[in-house]
């Protein structure tokens, strides 16, 4: 077995890398550019029950080292995601994490219901934490009570692993985290984005048409790696770790703080290439520091040994 | 569609806040559409991550140079305005879908209005033309003077008709204030600028065959992160992306 290979409820990765919900829309478009094959995984962009339109434009501003994005949640709905876009991945052969929200309870359940169906999903992602949409989402990610009960429910109709993706929105991450554990989640995505805004100083105007939006990209790294370490030490689940990764270090970085496969999000829109050349420079890495498989590296930070491995 | 790294060649300001950069390297020699663009990254290790969509405003085949025209306004392009000859930079493209070229044999006149930064793209669109033997007649518009830039490289095209807001070249007002005689020879129209420019055009030229392509902050640029829609009544999805769907539509395509 290749010493990149991870696995976790319902995905069985060749590497541990797949690119986060809403940033590589449902593959087609990154396929033009290459062979999604190579990828450990794919998230795609978040599935609601009809057909949604997003928000106004603008809904992206450049932020430092990073960026604010207020998409909405357009898709095309569930029925037409497996209709159409679940089965062009086919021929990728590799596990398809589908990404799924709403504006009631009814809606997230029978989305899953719907989803986790499909042959080809081999997990599927709860998005209690999408902030640009004005029922549902985020509310949904921010109560502890809500997340469990909304987790318990879906849970009870899928028939796939279910990953709960986390706000980080939220006083207490280590809590929010233990109440979906309990309600039977089977893993942990985090983080999703940041609830920032920019505004024009000439005007005052908010640059997004929706106001605020969510904050991603390299700027929010470091809440995502302390957040993982936090959660990664009072919970047993395994964690989907994402926030402004962009090289093979932050990647190892990510894993060292609890993470079992990382997503990549922003940096796909900076370099198209970005997931592939992460690929390809994560066994580098693993030999300068004399580590034979990658998933050793989870949750490094917290186990007893401080010194390199190689010099163990 | 591929990444480049490019040579500049040269990087100099044109007009207030306007830059013309020439760049080269074998990338070059497939830009041959006008209307596409480049998803440009602005800084080698910049904090300013996302990428500026800038549409090509010349190709030279023979020398592999393209010539992008660009306004430093914020930080990013300012960070592009100040590199120099010799430095690289990383574009993506060429992206979009450019202007129907092939459906103009029928139309021996065609006329190109162009607002602010929406200009650059009509100057490779009007050699084009030029050289499958249509007349092309351009409207270009400006906020004064010291904002226009190459409207003697588009003179040597075809006539050039220059608007200015504040008067101070040209004809005082905004590019429809010029449209009036012109489209009374039924030319097809190809426009580009803000969406409010757009409309106006779009209104003036009830009747006309025409094409607008449209600017929106972007993301990706490859159509995969739904930044860049604009509504649609033709489609059934009810929306077009901008970056991968155009940036040109048909006129009445989009709503504006
Ligand atoms: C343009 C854009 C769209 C996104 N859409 C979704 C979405 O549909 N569902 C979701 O759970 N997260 C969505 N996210 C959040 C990302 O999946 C990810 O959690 C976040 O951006 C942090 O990772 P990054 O810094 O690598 O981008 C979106 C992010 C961006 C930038
Ligand atoms: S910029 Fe991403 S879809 Fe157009």
């Amino acid at each position: 077995m290749s010493r990149l290979h991870v696995s976790l409820p319902g995905l069985n990765m060749k590497n541990p890398i797949l690119p986060a919900s809403g940033c590589f829309g449902f593959g087609k478009e990154y396929a033009k550019w290459y062979d999604l094959s190579v990828l450990g995984g794919i998230t795609i962009k978040a599935a609601t029950l009809e057909g949604r339109f997003g928000n106004p434009t603008p809904r992206v501003a450049e932020t430092e080292s990073g960026m604010l994005n207020a998409i909405g949640l357009q898709n095309p709905g569930v029925m037409k995601i497996l209709e159409n876009e679940v089965p062009a991945l086919e021929p990728y052969n590799i596990p398809i994490l589908a990404n799924i929200a709403g504006s009631t309870e009814e809606e997230y359940i029978e989305v899953t219901r719907q989803i986790s169906s499909s042959p080809q999903v081999s997990a599927v992602e709860l998005n209690i934490s999408c902030p640009n949409v004005k029922e549902g989402g985020i509310q949904f990610g921010t109560h502890y009570k809500s997340a469990a009960d909304l987790t318990r429910k879906v849970k009870a109709v899928s028939k796939k692993p279910v990953y709960v993706k986390l706000s980080p929105n939220v006083s207490n991450i280590v809590e929010m985290a233990q109440a979906v554990e309990e309600a039977g989640a089977d893993g942990l995505s985090m983080i999703n984005t940041l609830v920032g805004m920019k505004l024009d100083w000439r005007t005052g105007n908010p640059i997004l048409a929706n106001k605020t939006g969510g904050l991603s990209g390299p700027a929010i790294k470091p809440v995502a790696i302390r957040m993982i370490y936090e959660v990664s030490q009072k919970i047993s689940l395994p964690i989907i770790g994402m926030g402004g990764v962009s090289t093979a270090e932050d990647v190892l970085e990510m894993m060292s703080a609890g993470a079992s496969a990382v997503a990549v999000g922003t940096a796909n829109f900076v370099n198209p290439y970005v997931c592939p050349e992460i690929i390809e420079q994560l066994p580098k890495l693993l030999d300068e520091i004399g580590v034979e498989n990658i998933s050793e590296m989870t949750g490094r930070s917290t186990k007893q040994w401080r010194t390199p491995l190689s010099s163990r | 569609m591929k990444k480049h790294l490019l040579n500049i060649t040269s990087n100099i300001e044109i007009a207030r806040n306007i830059f013309e950069m020439k760049l080269t390297g074998p990338g070059v020699g497939s830009m041959t559409t006008p209307g596409q663009f480049l998803h440009v990254s602005v800084g080698n290790q910049s904090s300013k991550l996302l990428r500026r969509p800038l549409s090509i405003c010349d190709v030279d085949l023979e020398r592999k140079e393209v010539t992008l025209l660009y306004r430093a306004q914020g930080e990013g392009t300012k960070q592009l305005s100040h590199k120099h000859e010799g430095e690289v930079v990383d574009v993506l493209g060429p992206l979009g879908n450019g202007f129907e070229l092939a459906e103009m044999d029928k139309n021996k006149h065609a006329l190109l209005i162009g607002g602010g930064i929406g200009v650059p793209p009509l100057y490779y669109l009007g050699k084009h033309l030029k050289k499958k033997g249509i007349e092309v007649t351009f409207i270009l518009g400006y906020q004064s003077i010291e904002d226009s830039f190459y409207i003697e490289k588009f003179k040597e095209i075809g006539e050039t008709i220059v608007t200015t807001v504040d008067g101070s070249l040209g004809i005082k007002g905004f590019v429809t204030d010029a449209m009036m005689n012109v489209v009374e020879n039924e030319p097809v129209i190809y426009s580009v600028g803000p969406a409010i420019m757009l409309k106006a055009v779009e209104e003036r030229a009830v009747g006309l065959r025409g094409y607008l392509s449209l600017e929106e902050r972007m993301g990706c640029g490859i159509g995969a992160c739904f930044a860049c829609v604009c509504p649609t009544e033709t489609r059934e999805s009810g929306y077009v992306k901008i970056c991968s769907d155009g940036p040109v539509f048909k006129m009445g395509e989009v709503v504006l």
